[in-house]
């Protein structure tokens, strides 16, 4: 039971990163019909813009020209770390869309997944011309303390991670749900030609789907260098391909099923390790999923749509 | 000044020109019609005039103000509503929210008015509501409201693209085809919608028909197209005498 208690905290955990990056995918994929490869690699420079936001902060040395407690000091680097990197990246996810698919719209959707793998290229290229090869050690902003209850270990850091990322889980839910441009992005999603002649400007949403989506990229990256504290240029590739395999399983547009498939990986993948050796984790794990599109080809919660391909 | 202007619009799909020399003038209040065989260009006009392509040639005015080259949202936003051949609802959205779509514009509450339901919202999806549920009456689908539009009949999918064209508060409604595909009793029930939102609302409506009793008996002033060029413009009594629109439809009489 201990043992079972223990990896499943340490599933929610890692699950949090596969949702954070899946939600983002979902939504560019329901609103534009799109699938944005670049993503993972936005997860990516959102850790390295995370990266270089808290050293800044932690070089300002706002222990003492604000005279508070060291500890205070670092839980509001963090909070400041996650609010600027999240509106930075927002910034290059709205470039993305800017610059590499707004071109695109009336071209074969074939083109702007390609354009998609050739952006994720050269933001993985870019990182490595500009800042080298060598690794970079996220700043600790926070000092691990565990808890200790019947047995199983908790850190504050696991709690704060999946803590945060149910919670932007659930506000992007809410604000599609709830907020007048959540519900022109869902009509969008069904048929995009109308969508101006209500008086709604299609490339503001467009901007806004990619905003989002990097945004809370950038704060799945800041928790990731929290938990792991190594960036190199790669490390969002497979992220960024299980987090679309999330995203599809999930359901096309629906943010609660990614988010939620985001950590059904997570444990999937988990208690996969736990069992059989390591090695075998993706392949097992993968293979599970495939069985599982079989039967549900629309994902969890998509409403069935055809597959033609619009915009 | 007339409410709507377009003068000497032309348009070309590469090669091909799709609409040549188009001009028209539709005064407040007016019910126009624009008829002519298939692939003569009326769709296209309609597509030009609200914004879906921009014309080549040409210049489209409305109340004064030239809307050519505004984009398709900002001419919405001025005041051109339509409604499609082929509909185009959102699949899997309720009736109501279809009609509470096109308030996007005139919504105003903000991030903390969606998450956390200020006074704001509440008042002004409350005014929102009550709107959508006017115009729902008006086109007779009021107890239809909570339905997701998929799952209606077709006459109904049509009246709730109407409904939702007339929240966008258009001062010209352009209504394409709006009876396509109706058998003769949703007909005679779509023309008497036309005619209670044209009284009641009093904008100017400009409709593309195929069906001559619709034509006929809703317009005051009818244009013909064909070739994408307006060989007759007239009231519906000129165009049933007029030899070039017979032409058109039927062919030259030939002396055998």
């Amino acid at each position: 039971m201990e043992f079972f208690l223990q990896n499943l905290i340490n599933a929610l955990q890692w699950g949090s990163f596969y949702a954070l990056i899946a939600v983002g995918y979902s939504m560019v994929y329901g609103v534009l019909f799109l699938f944005n490869f670049a993503h993972g690699d936005v997860f990516m420079v959102g850790a390295y813009i995370g990266f270089f936001v808290s050293t800044f902060l932690l070089a300002a040395d706002l222990t003492s020209a604000l005279s508070l407690p060291p500890s205070v000091t670092l839980g509001l680097v963090l909070v400041m770390t996650l609010i600027i990197s999240m509106f930075l990246n927002s910034f290059v996810g709205m470039l993305i869309e800017r610059i590499g698919y707004r071109p695109l719209r009336a071209a074969p959707r074939a083109s702007a997944a390609i354009t998609g793998l050739m952006i994720g290229i050269i933001l993985e290229t870019g990182n490595l011309a500009i800042l080298g090869p060598q690794r970079l050690a996220f700043p600790e902003l926070i000092q691990t303390a565990t808890i200790n209850i019947a047995g199983v270990s908790i850190t504050n850091k696991k709690i704060l991670i999946v803590g945060v990322s149910i919670l932007l889980t659930l506000a992007l839910h809410l604000f599609v749900r709830r907020s007048k441009w959540g519900m022109a992005m869902r009509a969008m999603a069904y048929d995009y030609v109308v969508v101006p002649l209500m008086g709604i400007s299609t490339n503001t949403i467009a901007l806004m789907t990619f905003a989002l989506g990097s945004a809370l990229a950038a704060a799945a990256g800041i928790l990731y260098g929290v938990a792991y504290p190594v960036l190199d240029p790669n490390m969002g590739i497979l992220f960024g391909w299980k987090a679309f395999v999330a995203a599809i399983l999930g359901g096309r547009g629906s943010i609660l099923g990614a988010g939620l498939a985001g950590f059904l990986l997570g444990f999937i993948e988990i208690f996969v390790a736990t069992i059989f050796p390591s090695t075998m984790r993706n392949l097992i794990a993968f293979g599970i999923i495939l069985v599982i599109l079989i039967f549900r080809p629309h994902g969890f919660f998509g409403e069935p749509h055809s597959a033609q391909l619009r915009l | 000044m007339p409410l709507l202007e377009v003068r000497k619009m032309t348009h070309y799909f590469g090669g091909l020109r799709a609409v040549n020399n188009y001009n028209l003038a539709v005064e407040r209040e007016q019910v126009r019609g624009l008829i002519g065989p298939n692939g003569a260009g009326k769709t296209t006009i309609f597509n030009l005039i609200t914004g879906v392509y921009h014309p080549t040639e040409g210049n489209i005015l409305l109340e004064g103000e030239d809307i050519t080259r505004l984009e398709t949202n900002q001419i919405a936003d001025r005041g051109l509503g339509r409604t499609f051949q082929n509909l185009r609802l959102w699949r899997y959205l309720s009736v109501l929210d279809h009609v509470k779509m096109a308030r996007y514009s005139k919504l105003t509450y903000g991030l903390a008015g969606a998450f956390f339901g200020t006074a704001k919202r509440v008042n002004e999806e409350k005014a929102t509501d009550a709107l959508a549920m006017e115009l729902l009456e008006l086109v007779g689908i009021p107890h239809l409201a909570d339905q997701i539009v998929t799952n209606l009949p077709y006459g109904a999918q049509r009246r709730v693209e109407l409904a939702r064209a007339l929240a966008t508060e258009p001062k010209v409604l352009f209504l394409d085809e709006p009876t396509a595909g109706m058998n003769p009793e949703e007909l005679i029930q779509m023309m008497d919608i036309i005619r209670r939102v044209h009284r009641e609302i009093g904008l100017a409506i400009f409709l593309i028909e195929h069906r001559m009793k619709v034509v006929m008996e809703l317009c005051e002033i009818i244009q013909t197209l064909n070739f994408g060029e307006v060989i007759a413009e007239g009231t519906p009594e000129e165009i049933r005498n007029n030899p070039l629109v017979i032409e058109a439809y039927l062919g030259k009489e030939v002396v055998l």
